[in-house]
């Protein structure tokens, strides 16, 4: 990858958004934005990997041209990262309305990471129009009962991939349902609670603004048997922008797209694809660090901007 | 007779209809601005045309409550078609984002 000066890449990270690279080591984890200026050798035993949200291939318009080359970028700064990520976890809309194609475009790039193998969960875009069986064909195998959730342990952290976009219809939020419910209280049954727990969704797992449905209506009786673990992590997209929260030992945090941004929650008359001004650029990019911290002690968050 | 009935009830129907002034045939549109469907209600006669235009830059559906018709998402500037043979209530949703909500109502 050619270096990319820091004028050229505010300009494009003004909208392009970015990954979200976790590390995690000794039970603490930490997140940073993927740009250059986040290169960081990670401590001794710890491992990381990539969150990759919102690629809404096939999307086209003045917010963006092109949402497959902002993706590709977003790629290659993953691919220049100096510590390679163990694994990818794309938290869904990786098509823009299931277009013709879309899922195929996705896969071909997502080929180019330098990872292991990448996860997914839907997002409302990648189901909607034929009730998932796309998507589910695509990448159901391996989740459980092929209804695309899942749970998989790396390295002492327990990662779950829950759906929350396939009830989605008429209800104006993202729902689990009994079955999932059912079987995430099972998955979880076993754990220490001394086990990081990592949870990854599409739409948020907490009420960021339910007046644009983006809330999951029945995320409190999952979080609710989770409340006992020491360190939970909740990751999420659909908002396209980064929002953080801490409940408890819960840390909850949502990822840009790389595609476009979405307004603050409740900043516009409605959530559609935002065109950010050059001069403002600075202002809607930056670094977020995590400091997660199991156990009885508080949790540390730190945000700063580029800009 | 059952059916001499219902006929009647058609035809009173039709003229409450040219009565408050909704254009008795011809197309009719739906425009799709700021994530809400304008208007939200919008009357038409039965056999009417309806087209949905999205002017946002985001895809929206045109989703029948009832599974009754729906569209693919729209595009920025793509248009959808629907024809409304019988009256009715005829309530609808975006199925990308469930609050936009709106009726077509067939007299």
């Amino acid at each position: 990858m050619d270096r990319m000066d820091r004028r050229g890449f505010l300009q494009c990270a003004a909208w392009t958004g970015a990954a979200v690279m976790w590390t995690a080591a000794g039970g603490v984890l930490s997140s940073r934005v993927v740009t250059p200026a986040s290169a960081m050798e990670a401590p001794a035993g710890a491992f990381s990997f990539v969150q990759i949200s919102d690629t809404h291939i096939g999307f086209k318009g003045q917010a963006n041209a092109d949402a497959a080359a902002t993706l590709q970028q977003v790629i290659d700064r993953v691919n220049a990262l100096p510590t390679r990520p163990a694994f990818v976890l794309h938290t869904g809309d990786q098509t823009h309305g299931q277009k013709a194609g879309a899922f195929d475009t996705v896969a071909e790039l997502l080929k180019g990471v330098k990872t292991e193998r990448t996860f997914y969960v839907p997002g409302e875009h990648d189901v909607f129009l034929d009730g998932g069986k796309e998507y589910l064909e695509r990448y159901g195998q391996g989740t459980v009962g092929g209804r695309g959730w899942q749970s998989f342990d790396y390295r002492g952290t327990h990662f779950i991939g829950l759906v929350n976009v396939l009830k989605y219809k008429g209800e104006g939020m993202g729902s689990l349902g009994d079955e999932q419910l059912e079987w995430l209280a099972k998955d979880v049954a076993a754990l220490g609670s001394s086990t990081p727990i990592v949870v990854f969704s599409h739409v948020p797992l907490w009420a960021v603004y339910p007046a644009w449905g983006w809330t999951t209506e029945d995320a409190e009786r999952a979080l609710g048997g989770l409340r006992r673990f020491g360190s939970v992590t909740v990751l999420n997209g659909h908002i396209h922008q980064v929002l953080q929260k801490v409940e408890g030992t819960v840390t909850f945090h949502t990822a840009m797209s790389t595609a476009f941004p979405q307004p603050a929650p409740g900043s516009a008359p409605a959530p559609g694809p935002m065109k950010i001004p050059e001069a403002e650029a600075r202002r809607m990019i930056g670094v977020t660090e995590v400091a997660y911290v199991p156990g009885r002690q508080p949790l540390a968050i730190v945000d700063s901007t580029l800009g | 007779m059952l059916k001499r009935t219902s006929l009647a009830a058609v035809a009173v129907a039709g003229l409450l209809v040219t009565a408050s002034g909704v254009p008795a045939a011809g197309p009719a549109s739906v425009e799709i601005k700021d994530f809400t469907y304008g208007p939200s209600v919008l009357t038409v006669p039965a056999g009417a045309q309806v087209t949905w235009t999205n002017h946002d830059e985001e895809s929206h559906t045109i989703t029948s409550a009832t599974g009754a018709f729906g569209s693919a998402g729209l595009s920025h500037d793509e248009t959808f078609t629907q024809t409304f043979a019988r009256p009715g209530t005829y309530a609808y949703f975006c199925a990308l984002h469930p609050q936009m909500r709106a009726t077509i109502v067939v007299r």
